[in-house]
Order: C-alpha cells, then sequence, then structure tokens
C-alpha cells in the first residue's frame, strides 16, 4: 500500500510539473502565434507585393527547400566557422593582451592609450581599409571579426586582473606560492567571472557585426552574403529564412554556449550566482 | 604626491607610446613596402581631413550621420523607456514581449538591411530603421531590469509615509530606476553608432560618414578613408564622455546613487 501511495503521488508530481511545462511552452508560443497571424494576415490581405512580404508557408517552403538542397548548411557552417576563427583570435589576443596590461605597469602605459584610442571607432568602419589591405575574401573578414572582438575581451581581462583581492594574493604568497602557482590558482580564477564577461561580450560583438562584414567582403559563402544575395533578385523568402537561421545561432550561442560555461565554472565556484 | 608623479609618468608614457606607434607607422608608409594608395602617410591623412573640413562636405557627412542617428535613437528612446517599464510593471505585458525580445535580440541589425532595402528603398528611412532596431534592445532591456531591481523596502516605506501610484512612480521608481536607464541609454547610443556605419556603407545614399569611408574605397583614397575613421571615432568618443558622462553627473552622482570612480 505505501508503494503504491508513494508511486501515485509521484505521479501526481510529474503530472503537475507536465502541466507547468506545457503552460511555461504555450506562454513562450504564444506571443509568436499572434506575431505570426498578423503577418499572414498583412501578407494575404495583398497590401503589400507577395514577392516582398512573403506569407509565412512560402518563408517555410524556402527554409525547407534550401535545407535539403544543403545550400542553407553550408552557407550557416561557413558562417559558424568564420566567427569561431574570429572569437578565437580576439580571445587568444585579448586575455594575453588584458593580462600584460593588468600585471605590468609598462605594457599598461604602452597599451592602454592604443586601445583608449581605436575602441570607440565602430568596428564596421575599419572594414574598408581592411579590404583594401588583404583584399576582398576571407581573410579580411575574420581578421575584422576578431580585432573587433578584442577590444571587450581586452577591458574585461584588464579589470578582472587588476579587480582580485589584494589580501588573495598576499595570502597565497604567505603560503609559499610562487609565481606559477600565484598565477594559475589566484590570478586565473580569481579574474574569471571578468574574462568570461569579455568573451561574451566579444563573441556577441563578433556576431553581430560578422553579418555585415559578409554582405561587405563578398565571401563565396555565408549567411550574411546569402541576405544580401538574396536581394537582387527579390527572393524575400530566402532572405527571411536566411534572418530566422541567423536568429537561431544567436539565440543558441548566448543560452547554450555561455550560460552553459558560466554554470561549469565561476558559478560552481561560488564566485557568482545565476 | 606620489600619486600625481604616478600619473604624470603614466601620461608621459601614454604620449610617448601614441607618439611611437604613430612614429613606426609613418616609417612604413615612407619606407614604400606597402602602396602609398593603402597605406598613406601622416601628413597626407591630415591633409585629407584639413581639406573635407575646410570645404564643408565633412561636416555635412557628419551632420546627416548625427541626423539619423538621433532620429533612430530617439525614436529607441521615447519607445523602450515606456515599453520597458510596462513590462515591468505588468506581469501580462512582459509574458507577451520578453519572449519576441529574446528571439529578436540575437537578430543583428545588420541582417535587416537588405530586407529593409527591399521595404523602404536606399536612404534615411532604412538606416534611421535600423538604427532604432539596433538601439531599442539594449534600452528596453536595462529600463526593464531597471524597474525591476528598485528597492522594495524604498516602495513600501513610500506607501507608508503615503505616496499614491503617481507619486511612487515619479518620486521612487523613475530616480531608482535611473542608474540602469542611463546605463541603457549609454549602450544604446553606442549600439545606434554602430549600426549607423554599417547600415551606411551596406544601403549606401549619398551622404554620411559610413558612406565616405566605403566610397574612398573604390577610389582607393585610404588617406580620406582614414580621415573619416579620425571623425567618427571622435564623434563617438566626444557624444560618449560629455552627453552621457554629463547627464550621469547631473542626476545619478548628484542624488548619490552612483560613486565617480575617478574621485
Amino acid at each position: 500500500m505505501p508503494i503504491d501511495a508513494a508511486v501515485a503521488t509521484d505521479r501526481a508530481a510529474t503530472r503537475a510539473t507536465g502541466h507547468e511545462r506545457w503552460h511555461a511552452v504555450w506562454r513562450n508560443a504564444f506571443p509568436f502565434l499572434v506575431c505570426g497571424a498578423v503577418w499572414e494576415i498583412v501578407a494575404r490581405a495583398g497590401i503589400f507585393p507577395p514577392r516582398l512580404f512573403p506569407p509565412l508557408e512560402v518563408v517555410a517552403a524556402a527554409l525547407v527547400r534550401l535545407t535539403i538542397a544543403g545550400i542553407l548548411p553550408h552557407h550557416a557552417l561557413d558562417t559558424l566557422l568564420r566567427l569561431l576563427s574570429g572569437f578565437a583570435i580576439a580571445a587568444v589576443g585579448g586575455v594575453a593582451i588584458g593580462i600584460a596590461m593588468a600585471r605590468s605597469r609598462l605594457a599598461e602605459d604602452i597599451f592602454l592609450p592604443l586601445v583608449a584610442v581605436a575602441a570607440p571607432i565602430p568596428g564596421l568602419a575599419y572594414a574598408p581599409l581592411f579590404l583594401l589591405w588583404f583584399g576582398l575574401g576571407n581573410v579580411s573578414a575574420v581578421l575584422l571579426v576578431g580585432f573587433v572582438a578584442m577590444f571587450p575581451v581586452i577591458f574585461n581581462t584588464w579589470s578582472g586582473v587588476k579587480a582580485v583581492k589584494e589580501i588573495w594574493l598576499r595570502s597565497a604568497q604567505a603560503m609559499g606560492a610562487d609565481n606559477r602557482r600565484m598565477f594559475t590558482h589566484v590570478i586565473a580564477p580569481g579574474a574569471l567571472p571578468y574574462i568570461l564577461t569579455g568573451l561574451r561580450l566579444g563573441l556577441a560583438q563578433a556576431w553581430r557585426i560578422l553579418v555585415a562584414v559578409e554582405m561587405l567582403a563578398a565571401v563565396p559563402w555565408g549567411l550574411g552574403w546569402m541576405i544580401f544575395g538574396a536581394r537582387e533578385f527579390l527572393n524575400t523568402d530566402v532572405m527571411l529564412s536566411g534572418i530566422a537561421v541567423i536568429a537561431v545561432i544567436g539565440l543558441t550561442l548566448e543560452k547554450q554556449v555561455f550560460q552553459r560555461l558560466e554554470n561549469y565554472t565561476v558559478v560552481r565556484w561560488g564566485m557568482m550566482t545565476q | 604626491m606620489t600619486a600625481k608623479q604616478d600619473r604624470q609618468r603614466s601620461m608621459l608614457r601614454a604620449t610617448l607610446s601614441i607618439a611611437a606607434a604613430a612614429a613606426i607607422y609613418e616609417a612604413l608608409a615612407r619606407s614604400g613596402i606597402f602602396a602609398a594608395a593603402l597605406l598613406p602617410p601622416l601628413g597626407s591623412v591630415f591633409k585629407a581631413l584639413w581639406d573635407s573640413l575646410a570645404d564643408g562636405t565633412m561636416e555635412l557627412h557628419a551632420l546627416f550621420t548625427m541626423y539619423r542617428v538621433m532620429f533612430g535613437f530617439g525614436l529607441a528612446v521615447a519607445i523602450g523607456i515606456p515599453l520597458g517599464i510596462l513590462m515591468a510593471r505588468f506581469q501580462r505585458i512582459e509574458n507577451f514581449l520578453l519572449p519576441l525580445v529574446s528571439a529578436l535580440m540575437p537578430i543583428p541589425s545588420f541582417a535587416l538591411v537588405p530586407l529593409f532595402m527591399l521595404w523602404f528603398g536606399i536612404g534615411n528611412t532604412t538606416t534611421v530603421l535600423i538604427v532604432f532596431y539596433a538601439a531599442t534592445f539594449p534600452m528596453l532591456f536595462n529600463t526593464w531590469s531597471g524597474v525591476r531591481s528598485v528597492n522594495p523596502i524604498w516602495l513600501r516605506a513610500a506607501g507608508a509615509m503615503g505616496a499614491d501610484e503617481r507619486r511612487l512612480f515619479w518620486k521612487v521608481i523613475i530616480p531608482g530606476a535611473a542608474p540602469f536607464i542611463i546605463a541603457g541609454m549609454r549602450q544604446s547610443f553606442l549600439r545606434a553608432w554602430i549600426a549607423v556605419v554599417g547600415a551606411e556603407m551596406i544601403a549606401a545614399s549619398d551622404w554620411g560618414l559610413g558612406w565616405v569611408i566605403f566610397d574612398a574605397k573604390e577610389f582607393l583614397n585610404a588617406d580620406l578613408m582614414v580621415a573619416s575613421l579620425i571623425v567618427i571615432g571622435a564623434i563617438g568618443f566626444m557624444t560618449e564622455r560629455l552627453v552621457f558622462g554629463s547627464l550621469e553627473r547631473l542626476t545619478v552622482m548628484r542624488w548619490g546613487m552612483l560613486r565617480d570612480a575617478r574621485s
């Protein structure tokens, strides 16, 4: 009998959480349904030419068609590769420069004015200069993305390393930590919340700028290029499906990559609450 | 005393560092390893800057860009702040808008440029709308979290002292959320400034700083390109420091909600 009762309550509990989950799904889906319905009504009312304002099923058909043909995955893959290589440059360079700036006065005095002058200029403004120097194509795109995404990484790493509590450093020293262990065991973990924030900002910046760079740099494949090229042929459905893929990638980057990373490291160490 | 000396030494080193960078650049430019059209010496950059300023074209380009930024940014503030407040105060509005906002936010504004070009043509409308799109989300998000983070004790204290809804809103919620709102304005201006340059490049009209840079590329006018880069950087920097810095000093710092890091 007690076992049965336990099972029953267990089932009731799962049903309740299941119900709640459905409620949450419905709550999140509802706004999209409303917007989709409005879009559909406007598209079918014929106020705008359907070529420019296609109904949703045409967009969905384009999405499916391009995915099956392998065109959309190829574009998306190239964009992601470009994003990752640009971001890798930014992460490695930015963290290295940031740590150097925070640990050595000389490096700070040398780099800070240069960074302070270059950072406030919008990243895309450098695009024509990079195109001129490195030519149209991948090299310019990746370098520009890396260059632009580096600034938030530098700034955050720099202030993170500087914000490591003096008392931690002194107590580690008193306990006999040498320079290397001081770095790996005290400074790096202490600065990590800031560095992660910087990486996150850098990735967001890289992502925002990459799409535009792909339009300007005339790369052979890439979502930005696909959207830009579709304009020539008035393929609004292709454009909208490209934008949808971009939204999904952006959302995944934010929710899956960085929040997870944060949970695994700094939240688990108790340096930051969720 | 030592702090002052320290700062002087830093200033000296900063000047030296910039001067050294300029010297290296100049040496590279003059060495002839790279074509002069690609790597113009500083002299010709400043000459290009001076010439374009003297005949008024640069000012006109800057004026067009500023007009687009201010229009888009103004719209973003006018819509973002009220929406953010509504989202924070009413659960239903939050439930409706939050999923939409979090789905739209990761779409870079530039991805919409080709679409907007189709819908609205080339020119001011497209650029202003792109700026608006880029600037709205930080504004909305910051206002929302600012209003939500107003200390509940203040609300209860004001309520206990007999504040009605309207006074609660104007005297407690708005000042309480102000640091977030101003930070949001700062962020969204930065976004707007980035967006306008990109939008002007892609949706090229014939005026605007972004367009100058992009157009100069076609004619290999690297000196004009660097000159307009300087102008873009200077305007962005000055707006950030002068406008938003003084806004912050006049409001939240005076109310004692945020301390100046420098003092």
